[in-house]
């Protein structure tokens, strides 16, 4: 492979991919709080959207639709840290803490 | 076009410093104690991702990205982080134990490892013949006409989200 094309091959992006894909999901089993589980999801999302743009950018007939696809990807990120920080404010006024292992009580 | 000379000279720094900024950024912010610099490693992850996608021939959603993550995602966190006290401390019993954390970097050395190798090895298909160049124009053509779903349900996604937000977060004002 050579050094100066780096940029164009799809290798390097996939294996970036995955490698995002990996740190977000050991930071999702080894933190200990909402926010910070929320923050290892974000890089999860963030993986994806790289391994879409690749593939997107180097095997597809039309660029476009992947474009469109992580439009998508962000807006559902979005809404979903929405969601979740409101979910993490509601969790910490009812316990005062967003400890995951204080979290064991459900209330229908 | 003939390309400036020597230009691969100048393009190959700044890619790896994007390819740096993203895994450093990722790993700033799973691996640090405190939140807040958590979130500054987000941020800088996705700086590393927008000059990513630049390279990918698409720098709307470059910017587009260092907007709603940086501009949006990020300051919410902050916002979230400034309410609730998320930092984990440090004498609770069972935190960070070894085996916890040896079992998650195996769980996630194991995806890596897969997915890596179906990259690399993966069969995958000669780049086909461009039907389009994937412009500003040619994505805002699409949303209206070919993707117009997807336009729509975001755009209902995102009303049902925020409504969800306001009615979980609005009984606050008054603490008990």
């Amino acid at each position: 492979m050579n050094l100066l094309e780096m940029h164009q091959n799809p290798s390097v992006y996939l294996v970036l991919a995955a490698l995002l894909l990996a740190i977000g999901l050991f930071g999702l089993i080894r933190r200990h709080t909402l926010v910070g589980m929320l923050i290892s999801g974000e890089l999860i999302f963030g993986a994806a959207m790289l391994n879409l743009m690749a593939v997107n950018r180097f095997f597809a007939p039309d660029p476009t639709t992947g474009q469109v696809f992580v439009l998508f990807i962000m807006g559902l990120s979005a809404a979903e840290v929405a969601i979740a920080l409101s979910i993490v404010i509601a969790v910490y006024r009812n316990y005062q803490s967003i400890q995951t292992n204080e979290l064991s009580q459900m209330k229908g | 076009m003939t390309p400036f000379p020597a230009s691969e000279y100048v393009v190959l720094p700044i890619f790896i410093l994007f390819l740096g900024a993203t895994l450093a950024g990722a790993l700033i912010a799973v691996f640090t104690k405190w939140i807040i610099r958590s979130v500054c490693g987000l941020a800088l992850a996705s700086v590393g991702l927008a000059g990513m996608f630049y390279f990918l021939n698409s720098p709307f959603l470059a910017v587009i990205h260092i907007l709603i993550y940086i501009g949006a995602v990020c300051i919410t966190i902050i916002f979230a982080i400034m309410l609730a006290e998320p930092d984990e401390p440090t004498d609770a019993p069972g935190q960070h134990s070894l085996s916890w954390t040896l079992g998650a970097a195996a769980a996630a050395g194991g995806v890596f490892l897969a997915l890596a190798l179906l990259g690399l090895k993966g069969d995958w298909p000669a780049p086909p013949k461009q039907v389009s160049d994937g412009s500003v124009e040619n994505i805002g053509v699409a949303l209206l006409t070919s993707q117009s779903l997807a336009f729509l349900t975001i755009a209902l996604v995102l009303l049902v989200a925020i409504l969800g937000a306001i009615a979980i977060a609005r009984k606050g004002r008054h603490m008990e």
